[in-house]
């Protein structure tokens, strides 16, 4: 034996030697015959009667974007661009506003929020980019119009889709946060491991989220990882 | 700022010539275990000497502009003596980089454990009371604050308590508003109204966590320098009204250019995205105007968008538009042109703008005395408003010395640079002249681009009697609606070519955006119009000129840099540009 033969990485296959039966294949055609029979007797069918029928698509489907709004019925997007500098498309145009001074809450808002339709490959990379949740992708997939203009997506639009498909159980409002800003809702986040180590007595390590606001929260924090 | 140390030491130094430690001993310091040497009078901080090594000592209120106050506390470093014995004693405290100087046998430790925990535990202090609503603060992506986490900082807060946050100011001025909770205290804003507008309107009000920025009642931030503090703030806390949420900055592609409001020529930064300014900013450069600009400059490029600007050339023939297609303008603007030189070249003026670059007046001046010697060249009407304002002032807007910003009276760029060509091809007319006689011109050649208008209504009269007019501006005037020829240029950020300050610094201008369709830059216009191949270059002409022209020798290596090159009234260059230390 070489020294090649001993790498476990090359390994030697031989041949099999073909029998007398193999030779006339008659086992073979006995065998894809009864595929045969199988699927004759035994239908099933797998074509969907569309549109009749519609499909059942998977809970990660992404579809049309959608505009959430907050509990007050606003707009929820807070007008950082992060979508459109995210987008890969290049599909979203936002005009960001100083808010009206109604909303003491928020320092911007969208005046104007475009989205093409069309021109979006829906990657979904908006809705990772949003920073407080606003934008979402949703269900709905049989997108039409009668022209190109129809398909531009204002912000009113986007918001429409929201009306519509926010008691969707398959489109639920998978927002956690709510609102950006000072004192944004921290404390209601689930714990995010902090990018740099922890000194083990860190009492902020045990906290259940990084930041958190929560004077009147019971305090448990202090016990001891068990 | 990049600053390079040239090894001037000389060889006996080098070689540890032990017979004479004094003899020629350049007080030298260690930074990081990084030799520097000091130059004759230098006076350097810890900040600056790092600097000269490319380490970056993080700081938030030094300013090389600015006086050192040392409150922010993010420059700590550890400081020590090298005796001249060799042995090296530093002080058991981290002391603040801004406000130690650097003298010969200084060490500095700038990287240390120790130092770092420092750097690590201000930030978490600065960061105590942010807001952290970077996605929606306009200075997210050239944040001080955000840097400085990412290099030296912690992934985290450690925070529980609720933040003390302070309500936004309502109105502290027309260009700059104030989101009082993003304020790390730096008092760079502060310094700089005292110091350099010297109106003194931004104070610190109240102690402690009550602590922040504000204006007296009824005295709003309204000097003409107060866009500065928009710049000088390292974090989001003061925006500028006018940028406010029109764009993220990291969209934003930065030109360097000059600002061609005045003749003081600030050298700025023009930040667009999709042809389409959005800010200027100031670029510092020790040689024009250092550290700041003025808000007439700073603010004063929106004609640059505006919607009344000339976007077609025109050729008229009997009042009515003929053509406004370029290929025939120009073989047919070169045809009378060279017909009218023919005819009567006495009777053939051209009106040079201040506004134009200098490689534009020399290619038109040129391409005008080749077709005949006797063209006469004039430079047109320099805007002049009131007097040179000049800054620091006192409480009563009275000026005060030493003068440390001057916004000059004189409103164009380059009226230094035009006269500079116009002498060399021998100017035999001013503008007065050409008006004087315009009814019996044969061809008039004038070249505007002043935004606020140059003409008189009584002028443009005069002169669209000339037999032939030619006029290339950026906007419509009198002249332009019944000129024979009407060329549409140019504003400065979508031209390139050369501005000579009111000192005779030279520094480029650079093309930021596409001028809008139908509109050319001034430069290639001319550039065709002389009949020159190929496209037009700026660095060519700058060569061609310096060859041709003794005062521009110092175009000869076709770009002027950064900072731009003075030249002298002989045409030497005067200095070589070398990167000059603040005062």
């Amino acid at each position: 034996m070489t020294a090649a033969a001993d790498n476990q990485d090359v390994i030697w296959v031989e041949e099999p030697e073909i029998g007398f039966w193999e030779a006339t294949f008659l086992p073979a055609i006995v065998e894809g015959l009864k595929t045969t029979i199988r699927h004759v007797t035994n239908y099933q069918p797998v074509t969907q009667q569309y549109p009749e029928e519609k499909p059942i698509l998977p809970l990660h489907y992404r579809g049309v974007h959608r505009l959430n709004r907050d509990e007050q019925g606003r707009v929820k997007c807070v007008a950082c661009m992060l979508c459109a500098t995210a987008c890969p498309a290049n599909c979203i145009d936002i005009l960001a506003a100083a808010a009206p001074p109604q909303w003491p809450d928020r320092d911007k808002y969208p005046a104007s929020f475009v989205l093409d339709e069309l021109r979006c490959i829906y990657c979904g990379m908006c809705e990772e980019a949003c920073p407080v949740d606003a934008i979402e992708l949703t269900h709905i997939y049989d997108l039409t119009g009668t022209s190109r203009n129809e398909l531009m997506y204002d912000r009113e639009k986007l918001l429409d889709v929201f009306d519509q498909t926010k008691d969707d159980p398959r489109d639920p409002t998978r927002t956690r946060r709510g609102r950006l800003g000072p004192a944004a809702e921290f404390g209601s986040l689930p714990t995010v491991a902090p990018a740099t180590p922890i000194t083990p007595g860190d009492r902020s390590a045990q906290a259940p989220a990084p930041g958190v606001i929560h004077p009147h929260k019971p305090s448990d924090w202090s016990r001891k990882p068990s | 700022m990049a600053l390079v140390v040239e090894a001037t030491r000389p060889i006996s130094a080098a070689s540890g010539n032990r017979a004479h430690p004094l003899k020629n001993h350049m007080p030298t310091a260690i930074i990081n275990n990084q030799q520097i040497e000091l130059k004759e009078g230098e006076r350097l901080n810890c900040i600056q000497a790092a600097q000269r090594i490319g380490f970056e000592i993080p700081h938030y209120c030094w300013h090389p502009a600015l006086s050192v106050v040392a409150s922010c506390r993010m420059c700590l470093v550890e400081v020590g003596e090298k005796k001249p014995d060799g042995s090296v004693v530093m002080q058991p405290k981290l002391v603040p980089g801004c406000q130690t100087p650097v003298k010969d046998g200084t060490v500095v430790v700038a990287d240390s454990p120790k130092v770092k925990a420092a750097q690590q535990a201000t930030l978490e202090y600065l960061l105590l009371n942010h807001p952290l609503d970077c996605p929606t603060c306009d200075q997210a992506g050239e944040c001080g604050l955000q840097d400085y986490s990412y290099k030296y900082g912690r992934g985290y807060s450690r925070l529980q308590e609720p933040k003390n946050i302070k309500p936004d100011k309502d109105y502290i001025g027309d260009h700059i508003t104030l989101f009082t909770d993003r304020c790390i205290m730096c008092t760079r804003c502060v310094r700089f109204t005292r110091e350099y507008s010297g109106t003194s309107e931004l104070q610190v009000v109240a102690r402690g966590s009550d602590e922040e920025i504000d204006v007296f009642p009824g005295r709003p931030c309204n000097n003409e320098l107060a866009g500065n503090v928009v710049d000088l703030c390292p974090v989001g806390a003061l925006c500028s009204k006018d940028f406010l949420y029109q764009q993220r900055v990291w969209w934003l592609k930065e030109t360097s250019s000059v600002c061609p409001n005045c003749s003081t020529g600030c050298s700025i930064q023009v930040d667009q995205n999709d042809d389409c300014v959005y800010r200027l900013t100031p670029r510092t450069n020790p040689l024009s105007q250092g550290h700041f600009m003025c808000d007439q400059g700073r603010f004063g490029w929106k004609y640059i968008h505006a919607e009344n600007r000339l976007t077609f050339p025109i050729r008229r023939k009997n009042g009515q538009i003929r053509t406004r297609d370029w290929d025939d303008i120009i073989p047919s603007l070169q045809k009378a042109l060279t017909k009218a030189a023919a005819r009567a070249p006495e009777k053939c003026a051209a009106i040079f703008s201040p506004w134009m670059a200098c490689e534009e007046a020399f290619i038109l001046a040129s391409y005008l005395r080749s077709l005949s010697p006797k063209f006469r060249l004039a430079l047109g009407p320099v805007r002049v408003a009131g007097e040179d304002d000049t800054y620091p002032k006192d409480f009563y807007g009275r000026p005060l010395e030493p003068v440390r910003f001057t916004i000059r009276a004189e409103k164009c760029p380059n009226r230094r640079g035009v006269s500079m060509v116009l002498e060399h091809f021998g100017s035999v007319a001013t503008m007065g002249d050409v008006v004087a006689q315009a009814s019996e011109l044969e061809a008039l050649y004038a070249v505007g681009g002043d935004p606020w208008g140059w003409l008189e209504p009584v002028q443009a009269e005069a002169l669209s009697r000339a037999a032939l007019t030619v006029v290339q501006d950026i906007f419509p005037s009198a002249l332009s609606e019944q000129a024979d020829y009407v060329l549409s240029g140019g504003s400065f950020a979508e031209r390139d070519g050369s501005f000579v300050n009111y000192k005779g610094l030279a520094q480029e201008i650079r093309r930021a955006i596409r001028a809008p369709d139908g509109a050319r830059p001034d430069g290639r216009i001319l550039w065709e119009l002389s009949g020159r191949r190929g496209l037009f270059s700026a660095a060519a002409i700058r060569r061609e000129m310096a060859e041709a022209i003794p005062a521009f020798a110092a175009f000869a290596a076709g770009s002027l840099g950064e900072s731009g090159v003075i030249l002298n009234e002989h045409g030497a260059p005067q200095a070589k540009v070398v990167a000059a230390v603040e005062k």
